[in-house]
């Protein structure tokens, strides 16, 4: 949680999940702002199939909270039609693996009816999705394909890692009035629990985090990924006497470039930790952008530690599909001593 | 299966067409109805189609243990459904193609599946879904109604090159109707008019939404009717009923008279007792009650008494079965449970060839693996 929103927030917090959070974001904001409103398959009276809208039916009724036939499609299209409307929906795509029949509907649309439009009409939409692996799901339940959504123009690409950015993120993708991808690390829905304010408050978009101050090397990470880096970073610490600093980026689209930079001119090395395939994948942009902006301030090739160019495989190998602690920290171990 | 003659079941389609009621052929006791016909099957062939039933529920409730003690993962029960996906398997000739969804246990086995694949799927291990080589299967298909267009493609194919003894039956379910690859796939259905058949497994509920939720259509067999495609509802918790249906509608796709259409989209009317998956809680989203009224309809109970009523089956035919397959679901489970996979099946089938950078990364993988033991691999949130 960022030190201004607890300031803000006073005492009043109560301990969370990361999937609280989310529903905590959503509640308190279907109460202050009456546009609001979320629909999906299983949203209502089941409150969701990872229970992030658990309650939201009763409290604000079947018209605000609506569960809708099963087709990705036309749920992101007509939340696309009633954000034109001047409602504010939050639609729901119950697994990422599940909502490439919406792409089309995201790229081609609601990226860019503010640009098609000249501006003329926006499209203040939020898109959540579970995304990730780790939970033994079925084949097409761990996908992590952020970098579809990142490579598109006009949309904005969330991951929260922590129960307090879960709330404040989300209500920051609610107010904003572009369309936003708000992509939720099931692996870390439940992992753990922190105070969180109670009150409505917003973490902006755009703000990457800085988990940990470190001067020997930056690794970037986010979502599901930023725990097994922290993890990592203090067994380098214990281990090596390596001083890792922790980047969460928390927004991919716009990616935070200021901070990601800084954070390299301070430490000359860089590595990056994301689950997604290595090709394409998000490290690949981030490691550009270090290139293009501080290349003088190298002292080591860039690393990337990621999950393999191949499908994620069912739960019995996901673990060595996934990056965790050794990788991580092998990773990190290599391109501190080239 | 069958080579009987189907035209008294098409007359009945028909029939039934106009008042949307569902065919049956079994009463909810599982006497044969006055009005109805028995499909033409031998006793061997009725005892098969029972016995599978069995088998499936057998499996079914040994699965759902096996996912509650951990040995499996999220698994998809079918009981309640088992009549109509062994009957409409039962109605397909060996050549005909079968694509299914993550429910079809039972649909797969009997057109050729191998039980202790299925359940080392359950396992995690893709090697599961490896079909044997003289079976015309495809893996099950888990986003919802991808498969159609796709089956509805697989059968043009077969047309197109002349295979006209060759037919292929789409499994989905209620909720897959809202999807615009239904829509897409029964319109080039009935547009290039294609050997197939389409079976809708309305089973009520799409997790938590109830099927009238899912369309304002009364019925989904209708929506046939707008794609130049046969619609048919039948009783899905009647095997013999969803026989006598999908054994016409395979004929009529392979062969059509002159005023026929080759497609059909078949309505299975039925019920699932259970969760959508062993991931959700039915009781959260609908009444116990409901299930309990389709139970009174179950589609072993009704077969298993019409078999004796017509002496087909008896005590000491029936425990014959029962031994032979909780033998052979036994062995499926050791054989799954014994099954081994290493982290190489991540990289192999990914390509043909597989890339040199793919290759690197799996290498890289292998050194850490050897550094550090696999244990340190166990769990990604340490």
């Amino acid at each position: 949680m960022s030190s201004a929103a607890a300031t803000e927030a006073g005492s009043m917090t109560e301990r969370l999940t990361l999937v609280e959070g989310v529903r905590e974001g959503l509640h308190t904001e279907m109460e202050r702002d009456d546009r609001v409103m979320v629909l999906g398959e299983d949203v209502g009276k089941n409150g969701g199939v990872f229970r992030a809208t658990e309650g939201l039916y009763d409290e604000f009724g079947g018209g605000r909270v609506v569960d809708t036939p099963l087709a990705e499609s036309g749920i992101v299209g007509s939340a696309i039609g009633l954000a034109l409307s001047g409602l504010r929906p939050v639609a729901e795509m119950q697994f990422m693996g599940f909502m490439y029949p919406a792409f089309d509907q995201l790229v081609s649309h609601a990226a860019r009816l503010r640009s098609r439009s000249h501006g003329q009409y926006t499209c203040p939409l939020v898109v959540r999705a579970p995304y990730g692996g780790g939970i033994r799901a079925p084949e097409h339940h761990s996908e992590s394909k952020e970098a579809f959504f990142v490579h598109e123009p006009g949309l904005k690409v969330v991951i929260p890692s922590t129960p307090a950015d879960a709330k404040g993120l989300l209500t920051a993708a609610i107010r904003d009035p572009d369309p936003v991808m708000f992509l939720e690390p099931k692996l870390i829905y439940r992992a753990f629990r922190e105070e969180v304010p109670q009150k409505s408050y917003e973490v902006s978009l755009g703000e990457a985090a800085v988990r940990r101050e470190g001067s020997d090397i930056s690794v970037y990470t986010w979502g599901a990924m930023t725990r097994p880096t922290l993890i990592a970073a203090d067994n380098l610490a214990d281990e090596h006497g390596v001083d890792c600093e922790v980047v969460d980026l928390r927004t991919l689209s716009p990616l935070d470039a200021g901070t990601v930079v800084a954070s390299f001119e301070k430490t000359g090395r860089a590595a990056v930790v994301h689950e997604a395939p290595k090709t394409g994948g998000v490290g690949a942009e981030i490691a550009t952008t270090i290139q293009e902006e501080a290349l003088m301030y190298q002292e080591a090739p860039i690393k990337r530690i990621a999950g393999l160019d191949a499908p994620i495989p069912l739960h019995a190998l996901e673990d060595y599909y996934l990056p965790q602690a050794v990788r991580i920290q092998d990773g990190i171990l290599e391109t501190v001593e080239f | 299966m069958s080579t009987q003659d189907d035209t008294d079941y098409q007359n009945a389609i028909e029939t039934a067409q106009l008042d949307d009621e569902p065919i049956r052929i079994l009463d909810d006791d599982g006497t044969l109805l006055s009005s109805a016909e028995p499909p033409a099957l031998s006793e061997a062939e009725l005892l098969e189609m029972y016995a599978d039933i069995k088998l499936a529920r057998h499996f079914d409730q040994r699965a759902v243990s096996f996912q509650r003690q951990g040995r499996i993962a999220t698994y998809a029960p079918m009981t309640g459904q088992e009549g109509s996906q062994v009957a409409t398997s039962h109605a397909l000739d060996d050549e005909d193609w079968l694509f299914p969804t993550y429910r079809d246990h039972a649909a797969k086995y009997v057109h050729g599946a191998d039980l202790a694949a299925l359940l080392k799927t359950l396992r995690g291990y893709r090697e599961g879904y490896a079909i044997p080589d003289d079976v015309n299967l495809m893996p099950e298909y888990i986003p919802i109604a991808t498969q159609v267009p796709q089956a509805m493609g697989m059968a043009w194919g077969q047309m197109l090159q002349g295979n006209d003894d060759t037919a292929v039956l789409c499994h989905l379910g209620d909720g897959a109707t809202s999807e615009g690859d239904f829509h897409e796939g029964l319109n080039f259905a009935g547009v290039f008019d294609v050997p197939a058949v389409f079976v809708c497994n309305n089973n009520q509920w799409a997790i938590s939404v109830p099927r009238e939720r899912q369309t304002a259509s009364e019925t989904i067999a209708e929506k046939a009717h707008a794609y130049g495609v046969e619609g048919v509802r039948v009783d899905g918790m009647d095997p013999l009923a969803v026989y006598a249906v999908t054994r016409a509608a395979i004929k009529k796709a392979k062969a059509p008279t002159d005023d026929e259409r080759r497609p059909t989209l078949i309505e299975s009317v039925q019920y699932r007792y259970g969760a959508h998956t062993t991931s959700d809680d039915p009781s959260v989203y609908r009444d116990e009650a409901e299930s309990e009224a389709w139970r009174d309809r179950d589609p072993l109970d009704r077969l298993e008494t019409y078999l004796y009523q017509t002496d087909v089956l008896n005590a000491e035919r029936e425990a014959k079965i029962e031994a032979r397959i909780e033998a052979e679901v036994a062995t499926a489970i050791e054989t799954a449970e014994a099954a081994e996979t290493s982290p190489e099946r991540m990289i192999e089938h990914v390509y043909e060839e597989t890339p040199n950078r793919l290759q690197e990364q799996f290498d890289e993988l292998s050194t850490l693996r050897e550094k550090y033991g696999d244990d340190a691999f166990a769990e990604v949130l340490g």
